[in-house]
């Protein structure tokens, strides 16, 4: 499901009438970027709630989590994910501020 | 000091620092009204949006249906946090980019259209309404719990406070009491849990005493004689009570991955979400903030689901075969705990001797159709009698999931402050999100409706009042709906969550991340997703849909999934036959996409 988010990002590299100022070819690079950051972060986020948490729930309870006593689907449905969430937007917002210095945009 | 003392003494408190806080806080023009500023730190604005996200339902009721549906539970962990992720990466840093007040401001602006724009306000204060209902009654519910006062007066006390707050200070003045809601909900949430995951588990953490083996004061008289997981132990008892196991679910695959995700692309879409991020200074600050509200909120949300392992561990070993009249046990065998007779006065519990051998039998089925009536007389060993006519099954007993929470510090015969600390806390939950929710529908009737539609002379000063009356009349009107809740209150929550992710998170994502997506497209979406999700949900909530039915078994909770499906079909294919947006919207496009520079004047703020 966030398959069209991403496809309808890609799809806006072609070129646009908007004034070509220097500053515009950055704007272009930097959300290229910024897109493929979300890819990354979101393939992440389905892999750990709707693939560990749901689809593969039942063949991955067949272990433990090494050391405790979840069933290792269950601990990524009722537990796992939710810390990957909390890790995902904070890496997000660190990648970001990195990028938005990279790229001049950073606010004061 | 008693219970009810105690519970006096800390409401009192919390209510006075409300209260002290919102006249601190006061608005004094529209944007402190609608946005508090936009000056609201990263980590304020992140407790806010936590304690404006947890209702009375989190608070309360959450980790009692986790622990009546196990695994099948799961549905509401992942989809009230995941949401957070496609909120933080997809949407709250380029709405705040944007700029403006509201949800229905980016949407009338992106797609030039008032339309559009009434679309959106329509089904704002829909959306909130359905909500701040619930939290109403919530409200007088747990005073009637905790205080032994009447329902309705509790919801007009409720009612008061939020007026004092919501009506005076705005955004501003719900933030800061939002912060003070968030310590006050989360420390009454955790106190009990810490106290029943050392009893169960020896282990101070539940998160982590949730995967332990059982031991300490109770947990090892519940392992008996071998030592196992809690877990084990749980889908242990659940088998031999015929119950299906408690890490195993019930529904289809299919079904839980469409509410899951119906539920988190809903929570990204939710107004009284979004409109938080409005309130912090810059676009980076919007991430972060986000950053702290999922964690703040992922404290609470990760410790439900032990607390309901806890919870169902120790209510099926304490109950199961225990004797109802503790002195008519013989030797060796036990009666039920104290708290069983407490709440059966509270008419959450009820128990019908079906087999008439005075020991309570408890195994899956349901103990009769329905909620408990009692009959006022009491049966042969002092129970409540009910009218109820029996169910075929051997259970006899009848729980509301409810006490999972309420229950617990009594269960783990915890101090009476401890159970008033309980009270405040799911008074503040309440509390907390009915103002978020409330200032949602003031502002889309002064902002939206009145300056942006049909009146955009007016005055700043004439605005701000128009907002308090409409929060006002809010007010009134969710107070109306807590006193007399209208039947059908549950059933319009997968509304909420349905429309909201069939509407507005296409719209708002199309807007940000293709220059192309137009009006025709994006209204005939918005109008194709709603008509689809509302009709499957009324189809099957209201006119007697049967199971059989069911569009490959997708629950009424999960259409929103393919609602938004629906939408995106239908707003890429309209959109490609229409003539594209205006150049001006195209650079505004462009512009919310990068956190500075090149920002028209017109969005400056």
């Amino acid at each position: 499901m966030s398959a069209p988010s991403l496809t309808a990002g890609a799809e806006d590299s072609h070129p646009t009438s908007a004034p070509a100022a220097p500053a515009a070819i950055d704007r272009k690079a930097y959300w290229r970027t910024n897109v493929k950051v979300l890819g990354v972060l979101l393939v992440l986020w389905f892999a750990v709630s709707f693939g560990a948490g749901i689809l593969f729930h039942e063949e991955l309870d067949a272990v433990n989590l090494p050391g405790t006593g979840f069933p290792l689907g269950f601990w990524f449905a009722q537990q796992g994910a939710i810390f990957v969430f909390v890790a995902i937007i904070w890496v997000y917002a660190a990648v970001m501020n990195r990028l938005d210095r990279r790229f001049g945009v950073y606010e004061d | 000091m008693d219970t009810q003392t105690w519970t006096f003494v800390i409401v009192g408190a919390t209510f006075a620092l409300y209260i002290g806080i919102a006249i601190w806080t006061r608005a004094s023009s529209t944007k402190e009204f609608y946005v508090a500023g936009g000056g609201v730190p990263p980590l304020a604005n992140g407790m806010a949006t936590a304690a404006d996200w947890m209702s009375a339902a989190s608070f309360i009721s959450m980790a009692g249906i986790l622990s009546f549906a196990g695994y099948d539970g799961s549905v509401y962990l992942l989809g009230w946090t995941g949401g957070y992720v496609l909120l933080a990466l997809l949407l709250a840093p380029y709405l705040r980019k944007f700029g403006k007040f509201t949800v229905p401001d980016f949407v009338g602006d992106r797609y030039y259209s008032k339309s559009a724009r009434v679309v959106a306000v329509l089904c704002a204060i829909f959306v909130s309404f359905t909500y701040v209902a619930g939290q109403m009654r919530g409200v007088g519910v747990v005073f009637s719990r905790f205080l032994e006062v009447d329902i309705t007066l509790g919801v007009l006390i409720g009612m008061a406070l939020v007026f004092f707050y919501a009506v005076l200070g705005g955004m501003k003045g719900i933030t800061y009491t939002q912060v003070a809601q968030y310590v006050v909900l989360i420390f009454a949430f955790m106190v009990p849990a810490i106290f029943i995951s050392l009893m169960l588990t020896d282990n101070p953490i539940p998160q982590l005493g949730f995967g332990a083996e059982l031991s300490g004061e109770l947990g090892t008289r519940i392992a008996g004689v071998e030592a196992t997981t809690l877990l084990s132990k749980l889908n242990g008892l659940h088998e031999e009570l015929g119950f299906a196991a408690y890490t195993d679910g019930s529904k289809s695959t299919l079904d839980v991955f469409c509410i899951t995700a119906a539920l988190m692309v809903g929570t990204a879409g939710l107004p009284h979400v979004i409109v938080r991020f409005y309130t912090v200074p810059r676009v980076r600050d919007a991430r972060t903030s986000a950053g702290w509200a999922l964690l703040l909120i992922a404290i609470l949300y990760t410790t439900a689901p032990a607390v309901a392992a806890f919870a169902r561990t120790n209510l099926i070993d304490s109950v199961r075969d225990a004797h109802y009249d503790p002195a008519a046990a013989p030797a060796g065998e036990r009666g039920v705990p104290e708290w069983f007779h407490t709440w059966e006065s509270t008419g959450l519990l009820a128990w019908q001797d079906k087999n008439g051998d005075g020991r309570v039998q408890y195994v899956a089925g349901a103990a009769f159709a329905g909620a408990p009536e009692f009959t006022g007389e009491t049966g042969a060993h002092g129970e409540r009698l009910v009218a109820n006519a029996p169910d075929a099954s051997a259970n006899e007993l009848y729980i509301d999931r409810d006490i999972m929470v309420l229950a617990n510090p009594e269960i783990a015969r915890l101090p009476a402050w401890v159970i008033a600390l309980v009270a405040a806390g799911a008074l503040a939950a309440a509390l907390s999100t009915a103002a978020g929710l409330l200032l949602v529908v003031s502002t889309a009737i002064s902002h939206d409706l009145l300056k942006r539609t049909f009146l955009p002379e007016i005055s700043e000063k004439r605005e701000l009042l128009a907002a308090r009356v409409a929060a006002a009349f809010a007010v009134g009107l969710a107070g109306y709906f807590g006193i007399h809740p209208p039947g059908f209150v549950a059933e319009v929550v997968a509304f909420a969550f349905g429309l909201a992710a069939s509407t507005f998170f296409p719209a708002i994502l199309l807007g940000i991340f293709t220059r192309t997506a137009n009006r025709e497209g994006v209204i005939a979406g918005m109008l194709s997703g709603l008509v689809f999700t509302a009709a499957y949900i009324v189809y099957f909530k209201f006119l007697g849909g049967t199971k059989a039915q069911l569009l490959f078994g997708i629950s009424p909770e999960g259409i929103g999934t393919l609602g938004m499906a629906v939408n995106f079909v239908v707003a890429f294919v309209v959109s490609r036959f229409t003539p594209p947006p205006p150049l001006e919207v195209q650079e505004l496009v462009e512009d919310i996409r990068v956190p500075k520079g090149a920002a028209t004047p017109a969005h400056a703020h």
